[in-house]
């Protein structure tokens, strides 16, 4: 079977132990806690899908859950619209909100995010006290109570919360599986390489955030007829909304599906138990509960009981796929179709006095250099002379205070990384950036999204560049179980698998081994015959006059010389502000052996 | 028209006195731990609780009473820190690391609250004073005796504050920690040490505020829920981390909060707040006093 039928057989056999559960329990309040269940397990999986896969921390998710609630109320109160419809309403209002919230909020990173999504639920609190609606009562509608949502029988709310949980299982598998949920498990793990590698993280938030704000809705309209009857502004915007939310899903484990459902199948009939023969005299023993829980799963199993259990069951079997290893067969070749020579030999990226200066610090200043179709250009200069800087203003990480860089005869100064990526420049980074919780293949297939849309497509393509780069056998793995040398290799394949036209390699060579360097080298130096042009920055003249066929060479942010590589390592400018003035009066003694070296056609 | 203009801004001067206290306390904690604690203001209900029973079983002035929560805290602080925060790690990933600390606060927090509920019961409770009935004068604009005195106190408090981390050896220490915690520990700095003082030192100060508040603000197990998020509100202003910005920030929100009567009914006065808290992340989400830019 595959694992994409797996997951649904999965979902079937939840239902199915829902289904059991709902018509095997007889008392009353047994089924109240059943409904609770699914509906916090809807809840949990709501947040999940911004919280858990996109790692934006909302503590203001139950804004949506009341908007859910009070709007579908209101129109039934108000409109006399039957609440099937009005939580339409609910929905679109949710979703609409989540939009409002989301366009300015998601400018905000980390922990910004979090604390502005505690002000919505509070303002939206204030606001309904103010207009008058501290308790808005469901209409009672005898007559009709299946039109109405008023069941008598409370196995019917048992089934309405657990059709809720099993939609909201299948769309969280969904965006799972789909091109989305890679995206927001990239950006999760590391949103400048996610930009950098084509993913757009303001637009995937937002539909991760969209989506999360419409099961919400639905539990909250639910929740109000099954549970509330009088919706006050405490009940559904209130502080214990969002704490059952967190509990579920951290005890559970954020990031699965499963978790949320792990979560909720725990605490909430624990919680309600105790709430129930205990409240009376302990009130707040609930929030004594789940305060303790949230307390516990953080110090001993802060990814989750899910992920916990998962993590001790793949230890036993999983120590055969670390041992194999195929030889590695290297080729860059046909990674990607090799584009059309550009008309004339025009240049493929013209970097037009650039300038950038941070708080007083000039770090770039009035930098200009081509670069030409399948030409491998080094960028050389000591610690400190802006190399990296340059490809952050390239790659659309910075914006230049002056000055412009146009791609294939187009200005791209001031586009979005990821806009830059799709039209065809890839870069690598010195530090490495890898998404250390994918696996190798699955973070080249974030590269590969940009040019397939299918994840199978992009997985075939990942495993195609993973395999050229000799890494075919460390596909299953996550990127900690590797090498320098193969971590490189993997920012390699992961960028050449977004099908660029030119890459920025920074400092690729770093930390390798004399073979890691040769193998790196020889693998660089095939990318022009690919159609793919390379700019690399190196601090190591020796490794750079071998590999580039020109060199730019930068000092304090100030272009210093130009051309091949033979002129300027003779050059004296560059001589000095390389290796000093020692060096040079040395070096004169003993040109020759420079001239030796320097053997390139 | 203008003398009223005064009298909000002298209320709202006052109160804001004891949120710039309260808040200083947080951003120390932020500034030195990075963590942002949501159990901040339930430390707060303490200090007012602890304020009470000096009072009623000792017969203890709240403002006196107020500065004595200081040590019982400090030690509370010390020991929650070796026994929790400081066994949440994130993996080595900061950002994991500040995740599952705030959520740990936010644990402590609901343990506290309910469990005061529990104990000490809902009902809200209050400190009988002469003084909290009473209000100087000054021409047209009246200043409420309690709320003066705390004002007085938690500027010395907080400028005691300021003294002891310019000053002191241990304050100098506790700034290099937040600047820079491996080079600090490269000058034999014991960083995690400075967690727990930076942990107990905050939630004394915003005990200590609490204390000042119960002068004029009655005594119940909730109350935490409306002052974390002015706290958080004025520490974001002032930039997270920044104890002068922080202070600042606490003043500009008893301003804000007292000016926003003027336009808007009582129902509504926090959503002046909170609509200033949001114009300030989106504008400048670094704060008024940050140093650094978010980095993205």
């Amino acid at each position: 079977m595959s694992a994409r039928a797996r997951g649904y057989v999965a979902i079937a056999a939840v239902v199915l132990v829902g289904l059991v559960l709902t018509f095997g329990i007889s008392e009353r309040y047994h089924h109240r806690i059943l409904t609770l269940v699914f509906l916090w397990a809807t809840m949990g999986l709501a947040w999940n899908i911004i919280s858990g896969y996109a790692g934006q921390i909302s503590f203001g998710h139950q804004a949506f859950f009341g908007i859910g609630a009070y709007v579908t109320v209101l129109l039934a109160a108000k409109l006399k619209l039957i609440p099937w419809i009005g939580m339409l309403g609910g929905v679109g209002a949710a979703v609409l909100a989540a939009v409002l919230i989301g366009t300015p909020t998601f400018r905000l990173a980390g922990i910004y995010f979090g604390l502005a999504t505690l002000a919505y639920p509070l303002i939206f609190r204030i606001v309904m006290d103010y207009l008058g609606y501290q308790e808005v009562a469901i209409p009672m509608m005898r007559e009709q109570p299946g039109l109405f949502m008023q069941f008598e029988d409370p196995r019917a709310f048992d089934l309405l919360a657990l059709g809720i949980l099993a939609a909201t299982l299948v769309l969280s598998r969904l965006v799972e599986t789909s091109r989305l949920g890679y995206s927001l498990r990239a950006i999760k793990e590391n949103e400048q390489a996610a930009e950098a590698m084509g993913v757009n993280s303001f637009r995937c938030k937002m539909y991760a955030y969209m989506l999360s704000a419409a099961p919400a809705a639905v539990a909250g309209a639910v929740y109000a007829h099954a549970i509330l009857f009088v919706v006050t502004p405490d009940a559904v915007f209130g502080v214990l909304v969002i704490v059952q939310t967190l509990t579920v899903c951290l005890v559970g484990g954020a990031g699965t599906l499963w978790g949320p459902l792990i979560g909720a199948a725990i605490m909430i009939p624990v919680s309600e138990t105790l709430d129930s023969t205990l409240g009376d005299k302990l009130p707040g023993i609930q929030g004594v509960v789940y305060g303790a829980a949230l307390m516990a799963v953080m110090m001993f199993a802060p990814e989750g009981l899910y992920w916990r259990v998962r993590s001790v069951w793949s230890g036993r079997g999983g120590e055969a796929a670390r041992t194999t290893r195929p030889t590695p067969v290297f080729a860059v070749a046909s990674v990607t179709p090799a584009p059309a020579p550009r008309a004339s030999g025009a240049p493929l990226l013209e970097v037009r006095g650039i300038s950038k200066a941070f708080l007083g610090l000039q770090a770039l200043s009035e930098v200009s250099f081509d670069v030409r179709e399948g030409e491998i250009l080094g960028i050389i200069g000591p610690n400190g002379a802006g190399k990296t800087t340059l490809f952050n203003v390239l790659n659309g990480f910075l914006l230049p205070d002056r000055g412009e860089v146009r791609w294939l005869g187009a200005p791209i100064t001031g586009l979005e990384p990821h806009e830059i990526c799709r039209r065809g420049i890839g870069r690598t980074f010195q530090v490495m950036r890898v998404f250390p919780r994918l696996t190798v293949e699955e973070n080249v297939m974030v590269g590969a999204f940009v040019r397939e849309g299918a994840p199978d497509r992009a997985r075939a393509r990942a495993q195609d560049a993973l395999a050229r780069m000799g890494l075919g056998g460390r596909a299953c793995l996550v990127p900690t179980g590797l090498t320098t040398l193969e971590l490189r290799l993997m920012e390699l394949a992961r960028c050449l698998a977004t099908a660029p036209r030119l890459v920025l390699l920074d400092e690729p060579l770093a930390g390798l081994s004399s073979d890691g360097v040769e193998l790196m080298s020889s693998m660089i130096r095939q990318a022009p015959a690919a159609g793919v042009t390379v700019a690399i920055i190196e601090h190591t003249m020796h490794a750079m006059v071998k590999l580039a066929d020109r060199l730019v060479v930068l000092d304090q942010g100030r272009p210093l010389a130009e051309g091949l590589p033979g002129e300027v390592t003779r050059n004296p400018i560059v001589i000095e502000a390389y290796l000093g003035k020692r060096w040079l009066a040395r070096h004169l003694a003993t040109q020759g052996a420079i001239d030796a070296q320097d053997h390139r056609p | 028209m203008a003398s009223e203009l005064t009298q909000y801004v002298v209320t709202g001067l006052l109160v804001g006195g004891v949120y710039a206290l309260m808040s200083i306390g947080l951003a120390l904690i932020f500034g030195v731990m990075r963590v942002v604690n949501f159990a901040q203001g339930d430390f707060m209900m303490l200090g007012m609780y602890l304020t009470y029973f000096y009072a009623v079983a000792l017969g203890i002035d709240p403002l006196l009473g107020a500065l004595v929560t200081i040590p019982p805290f400090f030690l509370a602080g010390l020991v929650l820190h070796r026994v929790f925060l400081a066994r949440v790690t994130g993996g080595g990933d900061p950002n994991r690391e500040m995740d599952a600390q705030l959520i740990l606060t936010l644990g402590m927090s609901l343990i506290i609250t309910n469990a005061t509920t529990m104990i000490l019961s809902p009902t809200p409770r209050a400190i009988r004073t002469t003084y909290a009935t009473q209000a100087f004068a000054l021409g047209p604009v009246l200043l409420n005796q309690a709320r003066t005195y705390a004002f007085v106190m938690a500027i010395l408090l907080a400028g005691a504050m300021y003294a002891f981390l310019t000053r002191t050896d241990l304050g100098k220490a506790l700034r290099a920690a937040a600047d820079d915690p491996e080079a600090a520990s490269y000058q034999g700095i014991n960083v995690r040490a400075m967690h727990g003082v930076a942990f107990g030192v905050g939630i004394a100060l915003v005990a200590a505020a609490g204390g000042l508040l119960a002068t004029y603000y009655p005594i119940e197990p909730n109350v935490a829920v409306n002052f974390i998020v002015l706290m958080f509100v004025a520490v974001v202003l002032g930039g997270l981390g920044s104890i002068p910005g922080a202070f600042v920030g606490g003043l500009a929100i008893g301003l804000v909060q007292s000016l926003t009567l003027l336009v808007l009914p009582l129902q509504l006065q926090n959503v002046g707040v909170f609509v200033a808290f949001l114009v300030v992340l989106y504008v400048r989400p670094q704060g008024l006093f940050g140093r650094r830019a978010r980095t993205v």
